[in-house]
């Protein structure tokens, strides 16, 4: 059975720069897949992909069965919600209408998108009636994530793509979102794609990891299997794991 | 006595004033209908960006009082009068105008735009709900400067028979009248200072959004 997300020989280059090198592998409903890579590995590219914030220039990428390259690239990105690192909220609106964007974007009625946002700065536990009309400036870090969280899920996506969103968090905030996210995976059984450099966290959220390394998978499949591995550049992650234990 | 020629300044200073501030406004209307678009265009592309403040820097070297000069004999946008003087003041006024305006599009946080994109924005809501909204208060400052200098600058157009508070000046200095020179340039002084607050308060309260 074909995956929600499929990689087909996936390649991006820049010029002479190969990013990502034909990659495959897929993604299916309701998992987590967590690339995990350095800085420069390509995983980042990866996600991108996905909702066609580039296409690939090799190979292609279908999300529910359909080439992003044949796709209403505006339709496709309002079906997926994205959360980044520092979380890329609009600093000129309100939280409530950071929230709503996407809804109002696709035009949804006034009153609907007021009880959606109610209903997603719950979900994030984010009080509405006390955080619905601050900026995003009045906002600590950890609470800005959660904006950013609450942003994504507004317009009930198929898929969530997570781009090092709690890599500028400290580690007490940082945990704190993490089991969050485990319990809103938990809640609402969401397809998600998450991107990050650390070991502990792939370990933690992944369903799957796949890890990435010079734009090539060197390695796919669930954490255990992935403390198992014998690849040198998973072997370079563990330790860093171990390390740490 | 004195009064009499206080009451002569004011009688031939309104009129004055009024062709001061028609000058003023049309030029910058029409160089902020020019330049806003214009940066905005160009904006996102370091060559274009390049050229379009190249030309306006040239713009802006030209001594003004030898501009006002060149453009008289020209056809059509030149000769004597005011909407010479117009197309001088527009001259001088697309830098400022044009440099805010690419450097508040580039000023807005990456991130920022790239969630824009990544929410399924189209590049005109982008632009309209995104770019415009937060490069505002540095589009704003670039239009107070502008603003300031051709009040200014609008006193050498009587040169051209423009009018404007520059008569009172040009006419001072000819008949050596320091209170003439006055008339023409306390006016123009205040003109100044009050569009320099008026500008800055609108645009602390963009930034305060």
């Amino acid at each position: 059975m074909p995956g929600l997300i499929e990689f087909r020989n996936a390649t991006y280059r820049i010029g002479e720069r190969t990013i990502l090198d034909k990659l495959t592998l897929s993604v299916a409903a309701e998992e987590t897949l967590v690339l995990l890579g350095r800085s420069g590995s390509g995983k980042t590219t990866a996600l991108r992909l996905v909702n066609g914030m580039i296409l690939p220039t090799g190979g292609e990428l279908l999300v529910d069965g359909k080439a992003t390259a044949n796709s209403d690239l505006i339709a496709l990105r309002r079906s997926i919600g994205y959360v980044i690192q520092e979380s890329g909220l609009f600093p000129h609106f309100t939280v409530e209408q950071n929230v709503g964007l996407v809804p109002q974007l696709e035009s949804w009625a006034p009153e609907r998108i007021a009880a959606r946002v109610r209903e997603m700065l719950q979900k994030v536990s984010l009080p509405p009636d006390e955080f619905a009309q601050r900026f995003p400036r009045q906002l600590s870090g950890g609470q800005r994530q959660r904006v950013g969280v609450a942003r994504a899920l507004a317009a009930d996506p198929k898929v969530l793509l997570f781009d090092e969103p709690f890599g500028a968090l400290d580690p007490v905030t940082r945990l704190d979102l993490q089991r969050e996210f485990l319990r809103l995976r938990a809640e609402l059984g969401k397809t998600s794609v998450f991107v990050t450099h650390d070991v502990r966290e792939a370990i933690k959220l992944g369903t799957r990891i796949a890890l990435l390394d010079a734009g090539q998978l060197r390695f796919i499949g669930a954490p255990a299997e992935f403390l198992a591995c014998r690849e040198p550049e998973a072997r370079a992650f563990l330790e860093v794991f171990e390390d740490a234990q | 006595m004195l009064s009499d020629v206080l009451q002569d300044l004011l009688e031939e200073g309104l009129p004055l004033l009024l062709e001061h501030l028609v000058l003023v406004l049309s030029s910058i209307l029409i160089a902020s209908a020019i330049a806003i678009p214009l940066g905005i265009a160009v904006a996102g592309n370091a060559r274009w960006r390049g050229l379009a403040i190249g030309i306006a820097n040239i713009g802006q070297t030209i001594p003004s009082l030898a501009l006002f000069g060149f453009l008289i004999p020209i056809p059509y946008i030149g000769g004597i009068g005011q909407h010479t003087a117009i197309v001088a003041l527009v001259v001088y006024a697309l830098l400022p105008i044009l440099r805010s305006t690419v450097t508040g599009i580039l000023g807005v946080d990456p991130a920022v735009r790239d969630s824009a994109v990544a929410m399924g924005m189209t590049n005109r809501q982008i632009l309209r709900k995104v770019e415009l909204p937060l490069a505002a208060p540095v589009i704003l400052s670039g239009l107070r400067i502008a603003t300031v200098t051709t009040i200014g600058t609008a006193t050498i157009a009587a040169a051209i028979g423009a009018g404007g508070l520059g008569v009172f000046i040009f006419r001072g200095i000819a008949s050596v009248d320091k209170v003439q020179i006055l008339a023409g340039a306390i006016p123009a002084a205040l003109l100044a200072l009050g569009a320099d607050g008026l500008l800055g308060w609108i645009e602390r309260r963009c930034v305060s959004v």
